[in-house]
Formats: C-alpha cells, sequence, structure tokens
C-alpha cells in the first residue's frame, strides 16, 4: 500500500490518521453517514493525493464521505469548523428535501386569513400532544377512537399496471433460456415451449397531506389514512406534508404501529397549523419527485395563500405527468359546498376525481378508487358529494367494504 | 498486470501518465472538456483508486459528456448502458443466443447424442452466450463503462449492478463466475428522480456537478464552437446564468446554452440580438411556460424583444 503522501514518520502518520478519522466522526455526529467502509475510502483517496493540501483533503473527504447533494453544505459546515479557516469548497445550490420556504406574513394576500400565523415554527413537544388531542371535526372522541382504529385496519388494494418486467407465465414472449432448458431435459428436442409475461406492479401513489392551520381538524385522520397506504404498499407510496414548507414523511410512516407512525411524523412535521403554498409546494414536489405515471392524491381545502395562478399551472404540469390527480377535500362533505376558493377554482380543471375527506365512508370511497384500475375516467369527473357514499351502503362499520381483497 | 484489482499496475499506457489531478484537467481540457477542480479529483480518484464513479446533477450538466471525455483520452471504448424502467439482467449483463443452442440441439439429435449431461455441457458454452453492455465492460480492457441515468432502472436492478460493481464479476449459473482482469473505468450517472440505493453509493466516489460558473461556460462556448465570438459567448452565459437563477421549470444545462448558441451561430448572430433570441428559444428552453416566464420578465435583458415579439429579422 502506498503510504499517505506527506506523511513523514511512522508517529507523525498515526497522528495523521487519527485526525482524519476524527474528521469522519464529526461528520457522522452532524449526520453524514460516513461509516467505517467509508473512512477507508477517504484515507485511501488521500493516498492518491497531497495530504499537505488542504484542497486535496477537502476533495477526498467530499467525493468518498458524502452520498447526496444534502451533505455537501453539512460537510462544508463541518469540514471549516474541524480542519478551521474558510469554506473551502464552491458555492452550491443544492436541492434539499425539507426546503424552508416562507412563513406567513401578516399582510399576505390570500384567500383567508390565518388566524394561526403566529404557530408557524418548529414543532415541539406540546404541539405533539395538541395533535394527538386535535379535534376531528364534529366527531366524539369515541368516534374519532373508532375512526383511527378501522383506519389502522384499512387495507387498501391498489392500481395494478404492466411492468416491464417478465415472468415465467402461460403466455407472452417466448421464454428462449426455459425452452432450451426443456429441451435439453427432453434429450434436444424442443417439444414445449416456454413464455414469460409482464408482470403487474402495484400503481405508485404519492400523496400530499395539507397541515395548514384550516385543514387542523382532519390532518391526523389524513395522516393516520397515509399510514395505511404506506403499510400496504411500502414501495409503491410517498407521502409528503404541505404547509410552508414540503416535508417527506414516507420513512416516519413505514412504522408498522399506527401510534408510534404518527409520533414520528409529529415530530418530523416543522410546521403544522400555518398557511398553505400549495402552488410553490407542488413545484418543490415535481422538481424533487418522479409522479410520472403516479396517481397523486392532494388532500387540502385549497386555502391557497400564495398565487392562486402558479397553483393552476403546476396543477397542470402535474395533470400531465401523473397517471391521475385525486384531489380530497373534507369540506366536500357538506351538501352546500361550492369550490369557491380561487386556489380551488385554479385546481379543479385538472383533477381527475374530487371527493371528500371527512368521513370513514369518504375514505373507503378513497381507497377503492385507489384500488381501481383501468380506464381512466374520461376527462375530469368530478363527482358530486352525494357521490362519496352511495345510497343502499350506508355507512360500513369497517367491515373491510370497497376494499376488495386483492 | 493482472492480479490486483485496483490500484496503479491496471494504468498503463496514456492513463499511467495522469499522476494528478491537475495533469487529468489538462487532458480533459485537451479534448474539449473543461472540468473544475471537484470533477477533475473525481475522476483521478476513479481512475487510480479503481472505483466507480457516481455522478449527480441537474440534466445537461455534463455527466455523460465525461465519460466520453475519459474513454477518448484513455483511448478506450465507451460502453454505455442506458438504463430504464424493467431493465433485467438478460439486457443488461448476458443472455443466451437460444437460436444457436436450440439448433446445436437439433444437431447434436441428428447425429444421435441423447445424454443429457453432455449436452448440456455442450450449448452452455462461453461461445453461445451473448455479452450484453457490463458484461463486455468485464472483458474489455481498457474500457470506460457508463450506466447512464440509474435512477430510470427499477430498484431490482440495483441489485444487479451492485453484485457487479462490488466485484468486477458476474455469475452465470449455467457456466460459473466471470471476472474482470482489470476493473473498467465505470460512471455511473444519476439525475435525482429517485434516491438510489445507500449500498451502490457507498461502493463509489460521489460528486455533485455544478452549474459551471459565468467564466467556464464562456470558455465552454469558445471552445465548443470555433465560430462563437467572445461578446456573444459572454453574452449567452449570462442569460444562462440569469435564467439558472430564476424560477424555471428546467433551468438551462451547459447542454442546452450550446445548442443555443449553436442555433445562433447558423443564423449568422455575433452578438445576442432580441430577434434571433426569440426564434431560437427553443433550443434553450423546453417548456412552453419556462418561455412565457422569459418574456414576462424580460430575463434575457437586453436581448428582450420589446413588445414586438419575435417577428424581427436581423440587420
Amino acid at each position: 500500500m502506498p503510504e499517505l503522501r506527506g506523511g513523514g514518520t511512522g508517529d507523525d502518520r498515526a497522528a495523521l490518521v487519527s485526525t482524519l478519522t476524527g474528521f469522519a466522526r464529526t461528520l457522522r455526529a452532524a449526520g453524514v453517514a460516513a461509516d467505517h467502509q467509508r473512512t477507508q475510502g477517504f484515507l485511501a483517496a488521500l493516498r492518491e493525493l497531497d495530504v499537505r493540501e488542504r484542497r486535496d483533503v477537502y476533495w477526498a473527504g467530499r467525493l468518498t464521505l458524502c452520498s447526496g447533494p444534502d451533505d455537501l453544505d453539512r460537510y462544508d459546515r463541518c469540514f471549516a469548523a474541524y480542519f478551521g479557516g474558510e469554506r473551502p469548497g464552491p458555492a452550491h445550490r443544492v436541492p434539499a428535501v425539507t426546503v424552508t420556504r416562507f412563513v406567513a406574513r401578516p399582510g399576505d394576500t390570500g384567500d383567508q386569513d390565518e388566524r394561526h400565523e403566529a404557530d408557524a415554527a418548529a414543532a415541539t413537544a406540546s404541539e405533539i400532544e395538541v395533535l394527538r388531542h386535535r379535534d376531528v371535526a364534529r366527531m366524539t372522541a369515541a368516534e374519532r377512537r373508532e375512526v383511527a382504529r378501522l383506519l389502522g385496519m384499512l387495507r387498501s388494494a391498489r392500481e395494478q399496471r404492466r411492468s416491464r418486467r417478465r415472468a415465467p407465465s402461460h403466455r407472452g414472449a417466448l421464454d428462449g433460456r426455459g425452452t432450451v432448458r426443456e429441451a435439453v431435459r427432453r434429450g434436444g428436442e424442443p417439444a414445449r415451449l416456454r413464455f414469460r409475461d409482464r408482470k403487474e406492479k402495484p400503481r405508485r401513489v404519492v400523496m400530499l397531506v395539507d397541515v395548514s392551520g384550516s385543514m387542523a381538524a382532519y390532518a391526523d385522520t389524513l395522516l393516520r389514512f397515509a399510514h395505511a397506504l404506506v403499510r400496504a404498499e411500502p414501495r409503491a407510496t410517498e407521502v409528503f406534508s404541505v404547509g410552508t414548507r414540503l416535508t417527506r414523511v414516507t420513512a416516519e410512516l413505514r412504522h408498522r404501529d399506527p401510534a408510534v407512525a404518527m409520533d414520528a411524523v409529529s415530530a418530523a412535521i416543522p410546521d403544522w397549523s400555518g398557511g398553505t403554498r400549495l402552488g410553490e409546494e407542488l413545484k418543490e414536489l415535481l422538481r424533487l419527485s418522479d409522479v410520472r405515471g403516479a396517481i397523486v392524491v392532494i388532500a387540502s381545502d385549497g386555502w391557497e395563500r400564495g398565487d392562486a395562478s402558479l397553483l393552476g399551472r403546476q396543477m397542470e404540469r402535474l395533470s400531465r405527468l401523473a397517471h391521475r390527480v385525486i384531489w380530497v377535500n373534507p369540506h366536500k362533505g357538506d351538501p352546500a359546498y361550492r369550490p369557491l376558493t380561487a386556489g380551488m377554482r385554479a385546481a379543479l380543471p385538472h383533477i381527475t376525481d374530487f371527493v371528500a375527506g371527512h368521513s370513514l365512508a369518504a375514505y373507503e370511497e378513497l381507497a377503492r378508487l385507489l384500488g381501481e384500475g383501468g380506464s381512466r375516467p374520461g376527462g375530469h369527473a368530478v363527482r358530486a358529494a352525494g357521490d362519496a357514499v352511495r345510497a343502499g351502503d350506508g355507512i360500513p362499520a369497517g367491515d373491510g367494504r370497497g376494499m376488495p381483497d386483492a | 498486470m493482472a492480479g490486483t484489482a485496483a490500484g496503479i499496475d491496471r494504468l498503463t499506457g496514456r492513463a499511467a501518465e495522469i499522476d494528478s489531478p491537475a495533469k487529468l484537467a489538462t487532458l480533459l481540457e485537451e479534448h474539449d472538456y473543461l472540468a473544475d477542480e471537484g470533477l477533475a479529483t473525481a475522476a483521478f480518484l476513479a481512475l487510480r483508486m479503481g472505483r466507480p464513479l457516481f455522478l449527480e446533477g441537474e440534466a445537461g450538466v455534463g455527466k455523460t459528456e465525461l465519460a466520453k471525455t475519459l474513454a477518448s483520452i484513455l483511448d478506450a471504448p465507451l460502453i454505455r448502458l442506458q438504463c430504464y424502467e424493467g431493465l433485467d439482467a438478460a439486457q443488461a449483463l448476458y443472455d443466451w443466443d437460444f437460436a444457436r443452442q436450440l439448433l446445436h440441439l437439433k444437431a447434436a439429435e441428428a447425429a444421435g447424442v441423447t445424454d443429457v449431461r453432455a449436452l448440456e455441457g455442450e450449448i452452455y458454452d462461453r461461445r453461445f452466450l451473448v455479452a450484453r453492455p457490463l458484461l463486455r465492460a468485464l472483458e474489455t480492457w481498457p474500457c470506460v463503462l457508463l450506466v447512464d441515468e440509474v435512477d430510470r432502472a427499477d430498484d431490482e436492478f440495483e441489485a444487479f449492478l451492485l453484485e457487479v460493481l462490488s466485484d468486477f464479476t458476474i455469475s452465470v449459473p449455467e457456466l460459473g463466475t466471470i471476472r474482470a482482469e482489470t476493473p473498467p473505468v465505470v460512471v455511473v450517472t444519476s439525475n435525482r428522480t429517485r434516491e438510489v440505493h445507500e449500498a451502490l453509493k457507498r461502493r463509489c466516489l460521489y460528486h455533485w456537478i455544478e452549474h459551471p460558473a459565468f467564466e467556464r461556460e464562456v470558455a465552454i462556448l469558445l471552445r465548443r464552437l470555433p465560430a462563437c465570438t467572445e461578446e456573444l459567448a459572454a453574452e449567452v452565459a449570462d442569460a444562462a446564468g440569469r435564467l439558472r437563477r430564476a424560477d424555471l421549470v428546467k433551468p438551462p444545462g451547459v447542454a442546452e446554452t450550446l445548442d443555443w448558441t449553436e442555433a445562433l451561430l447558423t443564423l449568422g448572430a455575433a452578438r445576442l440580438d432580441p430577434g434571433l433570441a426569440a426564434v431560437t428559444l427553443g433550443a434553450l428552453l423546453k417548456y412552453r411556460e419556462d418561455q412565457e416566464t422569459v418574456w414576462r420578465d424580460g430575463l434575457l435583458g437586453a436581448a428582450s424583444p420589446g413588445g414586438g415579439g419575435g417577428g424581427g429579422g436581423r440587420a
């Protein structure tokens, strides 16, 4: 093994190695996944460069210890703190999943004057408590518990799409490999042909849950619904919370126990009960996530504080990329509801299904929509409010109706 | 030179001359690729340490181009694997040539061979194996393997790729393990539409490519397009920088500024004038929304047409 160039005597080398591994430890403490294997890579990289050169140390570390754009800023800060001096790297503009956007300011021209502007601070323990006891509109505590329990049991069949991956089947394309193997087994006669056909795969769902003040009564229930979706198809579901910023909460929702998952989500979302900048958030979503071919579910009341025309433009783009766009608006459960807010009006032309999200029945209807495969409903089939609960069905008391077993 | 998996032994010919990131930057420049310090160091380490280079960055910053340039510097073939959803082992690693295998079986049958063991030994031979890009890269030396847009493949494929990039071996159940005597230079690119698995990244050197700074972009334009005047290059780079800071669906990459400048040059531009900018904007911005934003906010600065739109010809 070549030695570290500029390493000097053995003692110097040992000191050097411990300095460098100390740096990796600092990075780990700052949240960069600079594990043992990566640290070895760091040392190996420096064997090829000049360890006395500050830039060489900078680049060797950055190239071996970081694994994503989110790490770069942390890396630069740690480097400056550990080795001293100026931030050595080039200034970079990297997309981060959680981007602090604007906090609602008084005097904003939004659709509605929020009263929770002051609350748009980071989540605290007490706020998590508030979430736990948050009022689901017009429900008694017992009912809410029951809804939460039933949502925990919700099994949502997912719409399937044809994957490009093939598996043995009775039809499909000729499977050369299988046919040859069969022929050898039969002593050389290719008597039986084998086939491989495309597999079915669950279609991806990307769900956005509005956690702003005006949705406070429903956010908990919606996130529990999202939890059920993630549990059913962990690899084909993404969940984000939207408010003053976009936060990816899929990982938090993967925990089996709904209570644990909800605690994790509460801690992860920094902007409970703020305003909504749905247009901005959608733009961010389209930038950093692939919604192509996915079913996008937006759960929001459409009280947009930002520019409604921006929301309209982003919805148009979203509807072109996504397979279906389903908008869940809890207020739609009220027969007197009319989509009058500027945000809702801007979004409406680009929605495939417009459904309510206020009752268990409405959530089951939503689950059914996600399982409904086949043809895309023609045009923008905006469902009437009464549609969500069909006549005669009654309120299904958690018997799993509307969730066809796959 | 066989033996060690990584290290300096494997570097012969042109590669052996590359003894520092600066030297590699010079060579890249000779091949019309202007790399900054970070990218040159990344590529240098990839060559010296025998590790794959994982490049991320927005579309059009020159990720794919780097692999091509490295191939021409090393005077080695570029083996490219373009990823897409559903990419599987038969398309990425190897496949058996079934038609020839069946013909061979028929011939053997005609000759009266019916022993299954013997038949198996004959038809699962290397000569019936069709090498796809990853296997070809292990069997070709020297070569540069480009695994392009790995984020577009599904996660099943990442498992194959991880196996190949960990040991530079491919195991064919019927044949045994095929090992690269000397690992290829590997460049993996991603546009980051999906998070690539951590285990794969850990095998690699990771580099995030930025859009070039103003001076570098001017230099790239002048070098790649000899007909381009310094004034035009400066105006184009300035406009591109402004567009990247603006709120666009798809900010232009270097690839787009090159296309745009080429379009302007084809129309005989020596400076960025409003009329020509308007008719060629489609080479730079590929979304209608972005073009509208540019006109609405006057982002092309002096080159923005004053109300007249695009109709103006050149003087």
